[in-house]
C-alpha cells in the first residue's frame, strides 16, 4: 500500500492581510491526473508556489514521497523530483531554446564547479535538451533565441524544461495559456501521453482539456478547498457550480 | 564625562545632517528607482551657494536661504535635463550616469568657485557655548542643527503624511506603476521629488558648512555614509532613515572617539597600536554587516511593490 | 566558418589594438617616450581589473561597485610585505591572491544575499571600509601612502625592475585573464553564473543552488583584482588608500561598460578608450571633467551596450 506521491496538510498563506491559501489539504496519489480550477485570484498559483518552495507558507505541511519537504528550498525540492512552469513565462530570454533545456538538464547532472570545458559542447547535456526539445514539437527551434520564439513556442519551452528534470511530480500553471487551437491540441496531446507515467498537479481555465484528461479536480475559491473529487461529481456539485462553473456558462451562455 | 555628552550630541548632529541627506535618497531611490549618485555633488553645492550668498549679502541667514533656494533650482534643473533619460533603465545605467554628474559637478565648482575650498563665517551669537545641562557647555550652532534638522523632520512627516502630495509620495513608493495608471502628472511628481531631495542634501551642505567644510568633492565621503544609512534604515523609509542616522552618527562619532582608547586599553600590544583608529571606523560597516545577516531588507522596509 | 566571417569591425578593433600594445615598448624604445610605456602598463593592469569586474558584472549581473577595493588589497599585500621585510614576490602574490580572495568571500557571503539597489550599496560600502582602514594604518603610510622601494623578487625568474620585461608580464598576465575568463564562461560554470544573471527565478525552480555560485564567481573575481593591485603597486612603486576610494571603483565600471559588458575583449578596450579619453583631454583642457562627465552620462543614456554597442547591432 503505497502513500501518496504528495500530502498537502493545512496548508496556510497570508500576504498582508489577505488570505491566499487557507487550510489546504489534499492527497495525491502516485500517477494521478489531478487538476485544480477555480475563478482568478482563487490562490492557484500561490498553491503552486507553496508546493515548488518559492513561497513559504505560514502553516501547514507539504510531504513528498513519505518526507516533510516544507521548509526545503525550491532548488532542493527540484533535485527531489518536483517540475514546475510558470503562469508568465519564465525563460532565459537571450539564451537559446536548447540552451535553456540544457540548463534543465545540467542542474541534474552533478555539480557545476566545472571551469575548462565548452558546456555547449558536452553532448551529455545537449542530447537530453534536444529530445526533450523534440517531445513538446520544437526540436527544429532548438537554436532561436527565446525571445524570437512565438508565445506558444515559448510555452511550449517551459514544459520541456519542466521535463528534462525528470521529474515524478509536474506542477503546471496554465500552460496553454494564450495558446492558439493548434498548440493546445498538442499540448493536450503530449498532456495526454505523459499521463500515468508522471503525477501530473494541472492548473487549467479550459474546462474541456481539464474534465477530458483528468483523474481527479480539485476546486478552489478564495483560497479554500469547496470540492474535490472525480470529474462527474465536480460537475454534478452545487456549490462548485454556483462558485465557478456558473459563471463561465454566464459568460459563455 | 563631559567629553563623551559632547561627543554624544556631535553623534546626534551628524546623524541630523545624514538623515537630511537618506531622506532624499531614500525618496528619489523609493519612488523613481533611481540609484543617484549626484546627489553629493548637491551636498556640495548647498555648501558653495551659502558660503558665496552670505559673502555677497553679508548674512549667513539670508545666504542660507537663497543657497537653499538655489539647491532646489539646480536640482530641478538638473532632473530635467539630466536624470529624466534615465528613469526605467538598469541600475547599472544610473551609476554609469550619475557617476559621470557627480565628476562633472566636481570640476564645474572648480572652475567656477576655484581649488581652494571656501569659508563661512558665523553671525558670533552663534559660536557661543550655550549651557545645557549645568557644567555643561556646546556650541550654540550645532544646537541650532540639531533643532533645524529636527524642524525639518517634522515638515518632511507632515508633508508625507498629511498632504496630497505625500500621498502621492507614499502610494508611489510602494507601487510605481498603479501611480501613473491613476492618471497623476508623473514627470511633474519626479521633478518635485527630486527638487526636494535636492533641497534636503543642499540643506545638509549648507548647515555644515561652518563648522566643517566647503570643498571639492566633499559630498562623496558623506554620500557613503548616507548609503549605509539607508540600507540600514530600509530603503524608502523616510522613518527608517530617521532612526538609522541617528544609530549611524552616534556609532560612527563615539566609535571614533572612544575605540581607540578602549583598544588600546584591552589589548596592549603594539598591533593594537597600529589597528585601533583604523577598527574603530569600521564600526558602521560592521553594524550594517550585522544588520544584514538579520534583517537583510533594512529596519523599516517601505511596504514591498 | 571561415575567417573573413569573423572579421567585423568589432575583431578588426581588437587585433588592431593587441598588435598595437604589443609593440608598444619597441616604440617607446626607438622614440625614446617612455611616458607611452607607463601610461600603457596602467592601463593593461587596469584592464585585467576591468577582466574581472566584468566576470561578475557583465556575465554574473552582480554590480560590484567595491571592485577597487581588491587592487587595494592586492597592492597593500605586496606593500605591507615588503615593509616587513618580505620581499620575495613568490611569497607575496600568493598571499595577494589569498587575503583578496578571503575578503571577497566573507563580502560575498554577506551581500549575495541581498538584491538590485542594495547589492549596490553594500559592496560600496564594504570597499569604502577597507579605505577607511587603511588610512588608520599609521605604520604603513596611513592617508599619505607607502612607498615601496624593492618590487617583487622573483630571483632567477624575472627582474620587475625592467620596465619593458614588466609590461610584457602584464599583458602576458592580461591575455591569460581574458583566456581563462572566456573558457569559464562558457563552461558549466560559467552558464550558472550567466542563467543566474538571467533569470535566477528560472534557475532555482530547475535545481540550481545559485547562491554559492555567484560566491565562488564572486571570490574569484576579488582574486584575479587582487593580484592585478598587486601589479599596480610594483609598477607605481607605491600603494596609497586612494587605490581604494570608492571613485575608483566607479572608474572600474565605467571602464566594463564602456567596452561592453559580458564581451571577452570588452574590458581591454573600455579600459583603453578611458584612460586613453582621459590622459587626451586632461591634455586639452584644464578641466576634463567638464567633458568625461557629460559623456559618460550620454553614453548611459545612448549606449546600452558600450561603446561595443555600436558594433553589435543585435536585433530586438
Amino acid at each position: 500500500m503505497t502513500e501518496p506521491l504528495l500530502q498537502i496538510e493545512g496548508l496556510t498563506k497570508r500576504f498582508g492581510g489577505v488570505i491566499a491559501s487557507d487550510t489546504i489539504t489534499l492527497d495525491i496519489p502516485r500517477g494521478e491526473f489531478h487538476a485544480i480550477i477555480g475563478p482568478n485570484g482563487a490562490g492557484k498559483t500561490t498553491l503552486i508556489g507553496l508546493l515548488a518552495g518559492e513561497i513559504a507558507a505560514q502553516n501547514g505541511t507539504i510531504r513528498f514521497d513519505g518526507g516533510d519537504i516544507t521548509a526545503l528550498s525550491a532548488d532542493r525540492r527540484s533535485h527531489l523530483g518536483l517540475a514546475r512552469s510558470f503562469q508568465i513565462t519564465s525563460l532565459f530570454r537571450d539564451f537559446t531554446a536548447l540552451d535553456n533545456v540544457a540548463l534543465a538538464v545540467q542542474a541534474h547532472c552533478g555539480h557545476s564547479f566545472r571551469f575548462w570545458n565548452d558546456a555547449r559542447r558536452d553532448d551529455s547535456l545537449r542530447a537530453p535538451a534536444q529530445a526533450a526539445l523534440e517531445r513538446v514539437g520544437l526540436g527544429a527551434r532548438a537554436a532561436m533565441r527565446v525571445d524570437r520564439l512565438s508565445h506558444g513556442e515559448q510555452r511550449q519551452l517551459e514544459i520541456a524544461m519542466a521535463l528534462a528534470t525528470k521529474p515524478r511530480l509536474l506542477l503546471l500553471d496554465e500552460p496553454m495559456a494564450g495558446m492558439g487551437p493548434d498548440e493546445s491540441a498538442r499540448m493536450v496531446a503530449m498532456l495526454r501521453e505523459l499521463k500515468g507515467s508522471v503525477t501530473i498537479l494541472l492548473i487549467e481555465h479550459d474546462m474541456e482539456t481539464v474534465f477530458a484528461l483528468a483523474d481527479r479536480i480539485t476546486v478552489l475559491v478564495y483560497g479554500r478547498i469547496i470540492a474535490s473529487g472525480e470529474p462527474a461529481k465536480i460537475r454534478a456539485d452545487a456549490a462548485v457550480r454556483e462558485a465557478y462553473l456558473g459563471e463561465q456558462e454566464a459568460t459563455h451562455g | 564625562m563631559l567629553y563623551f555628552i559632547e561627543q554624544l550630541l556631535n553623534g546626534v548632529q551628524l546623524g541630523m545632517l545624514l538623515f537630511l541627506l537618506a531622506a532624499g535618497l531614500t525618496l528619489i531611490f523609493g519612488i523613481m528607482d533611481l540609484v543617484n549618485l549626484a546627489h553629493g555633488s548637491l551636498y556640495m553645492l548647498g555648501a558653495y551657494f551659502a558660503a558665496t550668498f552670505a559673502a555677497f549679502t553679508g548674512s549667513f541667514v539670508l545666504g542660507a536661504v537663497l543657497a537653499l533656494a538655489a539647491t532646489f533650482v539646480s536640482g530641478v534643473a538638473l532632473e530635467v535635463i539630466a536624470i529624466r533619460p534615465l528613469y526605467g533603465r538598469s541600475h547599472l545605467d544610473h551609476v554609469l550616469g550619475t557617476f559621470g554628474l557627480l565628476l562633472f559637478f566636481n570640476e564645474l565648482v572648480r572652475l567656477v568657485w576655484g581649488p581652494a575650498g571656501m569659508t563661512l563665517s558665523l553671525p558670533s551669537e552663534m559660536l557661543t557655548a550655550i549651557q545645557i545641562i549645568p557644567g555643561v557647555y556646546y556650541p550654540a550652532y550645532r544646537l541650532v542643527i540639531i533643532a533645524a534638522t529636527l524642524a525639518v523632520a517634522a515638515l518632511l512627516y507632515i508633508l508625507v503624511m498629511r498632504t496630497r502630495l505625500g500621498m502621492l509620495i507614499r502610494a508611489g513608493a510602494s507601487n510605481r506603476e498603479m501611480v501613473g495608471a491613476l492618471g497623476v502628472n508623473i514627470k511633474l511628481l519626479y521633478t518635485l521629488v527630486f527638487g526636494l531631495g535636492a533641497a534636503l542634501a543642499g540643506f545638509a551642505g549648507l548647515m555644515q558648512a561652518p563648522i566643517l567644510t566647503v570643498q571639492i568633492g566633499m559630498g562623496e565621503n558623506i554620500l557613503i555614509l548616507a548609503f549605509v544609512v539607508i540600507i540600514i534604515g530600509g530603503i524608502g523609509s523616510i522613518r527608517g532613515a530617521f532612526v538609522a542616522a541617528i544609530i549611524v552618527g552616534l556609532i560612527d562619532t563615539v566609535g571614533r572617539a572612544f575605540l581607540p582608547d578602549l583598544l588600546r586599553a584591552v589589548l596592549n600590544t603594539n598591533t593594537a597600536l597600529t589597528l585601533a583608529p583604523a577598527l574603530s571606523s569600521m564600526s558602521i560597516y560592521m553594524l550594517m554587516a550585522g544588520i544584514l545577516v538579520f534583517r537583510p531588507e533594512g529596519l523599516f522596509p517601505a511596504a514591498s511593490k | 566558418m571561415s575567417v573573413l566571417s569573423k572579421l567585423n569591425p568589432r575583431n578588426a578593433i581588437t587585433i588592431g589594438l593587441l598588435v598595437i600594445l604589443a609593440l608598444i615598448p619597441l616604440y617607446a624604445a626607438l622614440t625614446g617616450n617612455t611616458f607611452v610605456m607607463t601610461l600603457f602598463t596602467r592601463v593593461l593592469i587596469l584592464a585585467m581589473a576591468a577582466v574581472s569586474l566584468n566576470l561578475i558584472m557583465g556575465y554574473g549581473g552582480m554590480v560590484s561597485f567595491g571592485h577597487a577595493a581588491y587592487l587595494g588589497l592586492g597592492g597593500y599585500a605586496v606593500g605591507i610585505l615588503a615593509k616587513e621585510g618580505i620581499g620575495s614576490g613568490f611569497i607575496q602574490w600568493p598571499v595577494t591572491i589569498a587575503v583578496s580572495a578571503l575578503f571577497a568571500l566573507i563580502v560575498g557571503a554577506l551581500s549575495l544575499r541581498t538584491r538590485g539597489v542594495y547589492f549596490i550599496m553594500i559592496t560600496l560600502a564594504f570597499a569604502q571600509m577597507v579605505y577607511y582602514v587603511a588610512i588608520g594604518l599609521d605604520r604603513y603610510g596611513g592617508d599619505d601612502g607607502l612607498t615601496i622601494h624593492q618590487r617583487s623578487q622573483f630571483d632567477g625568474l624575472v627582474d620587475l625592475n625592467n620596465k619593458t620585461l614588466f609590461y610584457y608580464l602584464c599583458f602576458a598576465l592580461l591575455l591569460a585573464s581574458i583566456y581563462l575568463v572566456s573558457r569559464m564562461v562558457n563552461s558549466r560554470f560559467g552558464l550558472a553564473i550567466q542563467g543566474a544573471r538571467s533569470n535566477e527565478r528560472r534557475m532555482r525552480a530547475i535545481g540550481f543552488p545559485v547562491f554559492r555560485y555567484k560566491l565562488v564567481c564572486f571570490v574569484i573575481a576579488g582574486a584575479l583584482c587582487g593580484l592585478a593591485g598587486a601589479l599596480l603597486a610594483n609598477h607605481t612603486n607605491f600603494i596609497s588608500p586612494a587605490m581604494m576610494f570608492w571613485t575608483r571603483s566607479g572608474d572600474l565600471m565605467v571602464m566594463v561598460v564602456l567596452g561592453g559588458l559580458a564581451t571577452p575583449f570588452g574590458p581591454l578596450i573600455g579600459t583603453v578608450t578611458y584612460l586613453l579619453l582621459e590622459e587626451a583631454l586632461s591634455r586639452v583642457t584644464e578641466y576634463p571633467g567638464l567633458f568625461l562627465g557629460p559623456t559618460l552620462l550620454l553614453v548611459a543614456i545612448f549606449l546600452h551596450g558600450g561603446i561595443a554597442g555600436l558594433f553589435e547591432r543585435r536585433a530586438p
